[in-house]
């Protein structure tokens, strides 16, 4: 895991200084003596190679270092500022993508060629199809001008989540569909399930609990993935909704050429992808006993 | 004897694209109490399907019974709900399918998969359903239940996997139990392993069993009563005895030339020439007719009746019809001694 992350660290960095361009060549320059100190403290004019051990060293002490751009904020104040925002997004968009994402899979998958596995899937195929920054605009159109039901925009009270909540979990719930239903069909046509009908079960404990949990191990491993990227915040969505959430200093960092807000929110965003695949694994142990985490026996 | 189960002209039809196949099409026998019945034919003969609907477990929407009926304990399963279905499936009539590899969920012990039928039709409590389950894992022969009711499907042989479909089949005692090919996947030493187990199974229960194979050994070893099924029909029923040594049908014949003997010298297995008939658009007449050595005019345009012979033989061909010449039955029996 270690290993993985420092060649994340490794490769961001050299990339990041290939891109032409410094923090410092914009018309908006920053105080002469605050650029000194910063030119000082990353060693910006010591060759790459003493800026990268210089910068992992920093890393290892969990210290990302001040912005070269905002120079009052340090990249650990913007993670923590921003990534509790973007957390609450994230889990309220994940926990209605994954609920409402197996549910139409289920039900799809038990209906199928009916009218209700047309209309999932067609709402599914939408999901994917329609980038959410025009679902967020629709969304906002409808609901909030229109309507008035909603507030637009900001974060401050369950209300102002609803929108971007939605906006946001349209495309996931809609790979988690789409995937639930595939993976439901095969399991369903497993000699297991027949043994299952066999016994005289009813049709709702043969669907949850011998079909399910057989169907869900290939919508774990993509939860993984999506999981992170929707959990460290998404740059359009909270840009449209003016939500203080991390996916703006991710963006600007990069417009910027803001060396350490660039680091340390890659570094970021990959460890909780990580962290991720790490329990996507765990899930795995937990839901098929054929994976064993121990490797105890064969 | 008690007659158990009793199907009268059953007809199934699946639909598919290219048409309706009439995979069953009239098929009458009866289920005496304790007796094992094996229904023997080719691939696609429809024993399968037979059993299948026997459970009203034929894939619906495109298999369905057209026509018939299957009397059990004085319904006819055939017009049953699938509620009231549910409730015989398991308890009364039970089924063991021919691939153990794959017959039991991979996520879940086997203890629960053994207990949750036991739980779901005779509402016991978990720890009366796990006392029954490990009865019965002892039953047919796994060891250490104890240690074993914990364990994944994963964790045994195919043999011991059989075992535990086996004791699922039988936790809630049930009258019949159907084994479609329980034998065909496993290793022949295990095979003869299985079929001691039924034989002893059905000596301490006395359940009814059904055997669908198309493996004449199988059938030799347990069989009380032998159902030959030809191109969605029977063909012959009769007593192992009648059928082993006395077969009439010369589709039955052709079956028992086909199988390896040891006590044989001349050494060439001889086939049955051509195959089996489109079940899109089943003969008019005997479905055996194109094959067969025998075959009269009658033969492919009337379908035969069922002919008896004596006992509990029968058998459906032109040829043991009163009206047949008695010349050509001669010269079957010569045949039959040559067997």
């Amino acid at each position: 895991m270690l290993l993985t992350l420092w060649l994340i660290i490794t490769g961001t960095f050299f990339l990041m200084h290939a891109v032409p361009g410094s923090p410092f060549n914009e018309e908006r320059t920053t105080n002469e003596a605050v650029q000194r100190n910063l030119i000082a403290y990353y060693k910006l004019d010591e060759p790459l190679a003493v800026q990268y051990v210089n910068y992992l060293k920093s890393v290892v002490t969990l210290d990302f270092g001040p912005s070269i751009k905002k120079s009052s904020q340090t990249v650990n104040d913007m993670i923590s500022w921003g990534f509790p925002v973007s957390l609450e997004l994230g889990l309220y968009t994940l926990a209605l993508a994954i609920v409402s994402g197996i549910t139409l899979g289920v039900i799809a998958a038990l209906r199928r060629n009916g009218i209700i596995d047309y209309l999932a899937m067609t709402i599914a195929v939408l999901g994917i199809s329609i980038p959410n920054f025009v679902l967020a605009t629709l969304f906002i159109q409808v609901f909030a001008v229109n309507a008035g039901w909603l507030p637009a925009a900001t974060w401050t009270s369950w209300r102002h989540m609803i929108l971007p909540t939605f906006a946001l979990a349209t495309g996931p719930m809609a790979i988690i569909a789409r995937l639930t239903r595939s993976s439901m069909l095969e399991v369903l046509t497993q000699d297991y399930i027949r043994t299952a009908k066999a016994k005289g079960l009813s049709p709702a404990k043969i669907v949850f609990k011998h079909a399910l949990r057989n169907a869900l191990l290939p919508v774990v491993t993509v939860l993984g993935t999506l999981a992170a990227s929707i959990l460290t915040g998404t740059f359009v969505i909270e840009k449209i909704f003016a939500i203080p959430g991390m996916g703006k200093y991710f963006i600007e960092s990069i417009n910027n050429r803001d060396y350490p807000v660039i680091m340390g929110t890659t570094v970021f965003y990959s460890s909780v992808l990580i962290i991720m695949l790490f329990l996507v694994d765990i899930a795995y142990g937990i839901l098929d006993p054929r994976i064993n985490l121990n490797k105890k026996e064969g | 004897m008690e007659k158990v189960l009793q199907i009268h002209d059953l007809h199934v039809q699946f639909s598919t694209y290219g048409g309706a196949v009439h995979a069953v099409r009239g098929v009458s026998f009866s289920l005496h109490r304790g007796e094992t019945l094996a229904i023997v034919g080719e691939s696609g003969c429809g024993k399968s399907v037979t059993s299948q609907s026997i459970m009203g477990l034929i894939p619906a929407p495109h298999g369905r019974i057209t026509k018939g009926q299957i009397l059990y304990g004085g319904r006819d399963l055939a017009k049953l709900k699938e509620a009231d279905l549910r409730k015989i499936r398991g308890v009364d009539i039970s089924m063991i399918f021919q691939d153990p590899m794959t017959a039991l969920n991979p996520t879940i012990t086997i203890g629960e998969q053994i207990t949750e039928g036991l739980m779901q039709h005779q509402r016991l409590s978990k720890s009366s359903a796990k006392a029954k389950g490990l009865e019965y894992l002892k039953m047919v022969g796994i060891a250490n239940p104890d240690i074993r009711y914990k364990q994944y499907p994963h964790q045994f042989s195919g043999g011991m996997r059989q075992r535990i479909v086996i004791a699922m089949a039988l936790i809630c005692e049930p009258d019949i139990l159907i084994a479609d090919e329980p034998t065909t996947a496993l290793d022949v030493t295990i095979q003869a392993q299985i079929l001691d187990l039924f034989r002893k199974i059905q000596k301490q229960t006395g359940v009814s069993i059904i055997l669908i194979t198309h493996d004449l050994g199988v059938v030799a070893q347990v069989a009380d009563r032998i159902a030959v099924m030809y191109a969605g029909k029977i063909a012959e029923t009769g007593g192992r005895r009648d059928i082993f040594y006395q077969a009439r049908h010369p589709y039955t014949k052709g079956l028992l030339q086909s199988v390896p003997r040891l006590d044989r010298e001349e050494g060439d297995l001889v086939p049955i020439p051509g195959t089996p008939p489109d079940l899109f658009a089943p003969p008019k007449g005997c479905p055996f007719t194109a094959r067969c050595d025998h075959a009269m005019e009658v033969c492919a345009r009337l379908d035969p009746e069922k002919t008896h012979i004596q006992d509990a033989h029968f058998v459906n061909c032109w040829l043991e019809d009163e009206r047949a010449g008695r010349g050509s039955s001669t010269a079957e029996k010569s045949t039959i001694t040559n067997f």
